[in-house]
């Protein structure tokens, strides 16, 4: 019964989209169902959590024009498949899928439903009706960076990573980068513990490398352990990742680096109502309001404000671009040179690190 | 010197969950009941100690009702094990991925609050000095776990109590037939179990991450249930073990942040490691064919009289 029934949709999916191959209009319509995959829980505080908020803010922008359902905590794997499947069948229009191992079931699971749009974070491979998306988080970890080069007393950070994937790379060289503009004696040493979430492992990370003479703390990872640490032991600082987190640590969150995804959902949830979606390549941050930051914390100076803010306005107008030559590796060989930009591609297969960031394992 | 003291007070921490689950689980296996469930009845103790701590602010009546939760919850398995004799290894499965799913249910509404941590057992003059800190700084899990181990060595070792259960993991039949309550006998033991493992779950968010965030303790009660096999049901080789596997845990992430040579060998292989010393003592252990691998003889099977 299954069978015959993905059997029918699947061919009378492709019935109908043939009279439209290659021009890829979709249809004006009146409401819309849009469905979201999450790798993680809504609740974890920060990636997740994120994404979810952009769904809440879909609904608050577009009303009755949109139903959005969410599935969370959905292993990337053949379990994604199943999942993004029965969201088409439930009839989505538009499905977002928010995490880059996602990306396989996707590419799979859009042929067989060409006329429905799927949208998926941080990935690279695109299609017909595969649109991608993502956000240039290293533009907060400048604004971060820019705050510790100047609160730093003993001039070392400490970076919890979970893999080092480019992402994470970009950060800890935006951070390492930035830190140095300010104080050129300025380090970062990363620690990557294999884990987006065991809180306990992130805190007892933020112990190791205080008791060996960081200051400063920042994370990618998914929650606020390591600022709890930072807040409990008396360091300087630390930063918030993915969402506000100064609940955690009031007096020691600097400040945060906020994903807000709620913008860029409006905008392909309209295109879709309208019929005019196609897939885009979008790579947004601070100046589209897709990268926020959060408030300074009370400790963090007038003149040091100015500072960030003055790297975060540069970078809203474009100004600045924290990945602008020289740029040495830290083996010492110059990979950038003066005064040029480095570009998305390099930027999203970054595994190097730059000058002033310890070599991890 | 202040950094090796540094080391230890983080592998206290780290090691004490780990201690404190292993011993209810070693109590409950020296019954002959295997239950898979650790990681499961920990994070209901875990979310039970945190929503205590967050309404009431009592670190103590926290771990109480942590320690109960975990009891409740294994009182699920004891019941589909022992009572109706279900297969102890699927239903110990079965616990942990309800324990996962009921405390992120339960733990929904409580995510981005902190709570406060608990603090140290005594007074804070007498932890002033940074040695007298590595003995006196941590707060009562600490001692508790400590304690256990002896009271848990003498019950097994030393009570005609332990003896029973001894008797019961060892022979269920021969104890049935001269008139004991083998199911009575586990019951006790499987809440016992549930009891510590409910006990070192409150600790996450009392003593490690003042937070609760789902799935928090990440596979410790399976290292748990590795170190009872690693510790061969022995109550002073589980608190070297527990500490050993808290050693690990911790001297990866110390190397990661201060250089050095022990900061090549890559995290995979340091997560690896508690689970190949596992590998290595069993195969040790079987090696030695005079004596038996000290498994209690009637360890997972369901018990079903003879008569």
């Amino acid at each position: 019964m299954t069978l015959s029934r993905r059997t029918f949709v699947k061919v009378g999916g492709a019935a109908m989209a043939l009279p439209f191959l290659g021009s890829r209009a979709f249809a004006q319509l009146e409401k819309i169902k849009i469905g979201f995959i999450y790798v993680g829980s809504i609740n974890d505080n920060g990636y997740n959590y994120a994404h979810n908020q952009g769904r809440l803010y879909v609904e608050e922008q577009l009303g009755d024009k949109v139903e959005t359902i969410f599935v969370e905590n959905v292993p990337e794997g053949p379990d994604c498949e199943r999942v993004l499947r029965e969201l088409a069948q439930q009839g989505c229009q538009l499905i977002f899928a928010t995490s880059f191992g996602f990306g396989d079931s996707v590419v799979k699971v859009a042929a067989q439903f060409p006329d429905i749009a799927f949208e998926h974070a941080t990935g690279y491979m695109s299609g017909p009706n595969i649109g991608l998306y993502n956000a240039r988080f290293y533009e907060g970890r400048a604004v971060c960076g820019t705050i510790a080069g100047h609160m730093s007393k003993t001039g070392k950070a400490g970076y919890i990573g979970s893999f080092p994937i480019p992402e994470v790379v970009m950060g800890i060289n935006a951070l390492a980068l930035s830190g140095r503009r300010i104080n050129p004696d300025f380090t970062v040493k990363p620690v990557y513990i294999s884990t987006w979430n065991d809180p306990a492992k992130e805190a007892d990370a933020a112990r190791a490398m205080i008791d060996q003479g960081i200051d400063i703390v920042a994370q990618h990872t998914d929650g606020p352990a390591a600022l709890q640490v930072a807040a409990e032991r008396g360091i300087v600082g630390g930063f918030g990742q993915g969402a506000d987190m100064s609940a955690f640590a009031p007096d020691t969150q600097l400040t945060a680096i906020i994903d807000h995804w709620g913008p860029r959902y409006v905008a392909s949830a309209e295109a879709v109502l309208a019929g005019t979606w196609t897939p885009g390549n979008t790579w947004e941050g601070l100046k589209e309001d897709v990268v926020q930051m959060g408030p300074y914390g009370a400790k963090v100076p007038e003149d040091v404000r100015a500072a960030a803010d003055e790297v975060k306005n540069g970078q809203i107008d474009g100004s600045f671009h924290i990945f602008t030559g020289p740029i040495k590796d830290n083996t010492g060989t110059e990979r950038v040179a003066a005064g040029v930009v480095m570009t998305d591609a390099e930027l999203l297969s970054m595994d190097w690190y730059v000058e002033g960031v310890e070599q991890p394992a | 010197m202040e950094l090796t003291l540094a080391i230890l007070i983080t592998v206290v921490g780290a090691s004490t969950p780990i201690l404190i689950a292993a011993l209810g689980e070693l109590v409950v296996e020296r019954s002959g009941v295997l239950n898979l469930g650790v990681e499961g009845m920990m994070l209901v103790g875990a979310i039970a100690g945190f929503v205590v701590q967050f309404h009431t602010g009592n670190p103590y009546l926290a771990l109480l009702c942590g320690a109960a939760a975990g009891l409740v919850s294994s009182l699920i398995f004891g019941f589909l094990t022992l009572s109706l004799s279900a297969n102890q290894t699927a239903t110990g499965l079965a616990l942990t991925i309800f324990g996962t799913g009921f405390s992120a249910l339960a733990g929904s509404s409580y995510s981005a609050r902190p709570v406060a941590l608990m603090q140290p057992l005594f007074p804070a003059d007498l932890a002033t000095h940074p040695i007298a800190r590595a003995v006196f700084g941590y707060s009562f899990p600490v001692y508790f776990s400590f304690i256990m181990v002896g009271v848990i060595w003498y019950f097994l070792h030393k009570t005609r109590a332990g003896l029973i259960l001894r008797a019961v993991g060892d022979n269920d039949q021969s104890a049935h037939s001269i008139g004991y309550s083998v199911v009575l006998v586990r019951y006790f033991a499987v809440m016992f179990g549930g009891a510590m493992a409910g006990l070192a779950g409150a600790c996450f968010p009392l003593l490690l991450t003042p937070q609760w965030a789902e799935r928090m303790t990440a596979g410790r009660g399976w290292i748990a249930v590795a170190l009872v096999v690693f510790a061969s049901w022995k109550p002073f080789r589980l608190l070297g073990g527990a500490y050993l596997f808290g050693l690990v845990m911790t001297t990866e992430l110390y190397a990661k942040a201060g250089g050095g040579p022990l900061s090549a060998v890559p995290s995979e292989l340091w997560a690896a490691l508690p689970y190949i010393a596992t590998v290595v003592v069993l195969v040790l252990i079987s090696r030695r064919r005079d004596a038996s691998t000290n498994a209690p003889a009637c360890l997972g099977k369901p018990f079903l009289p003879a008569n």
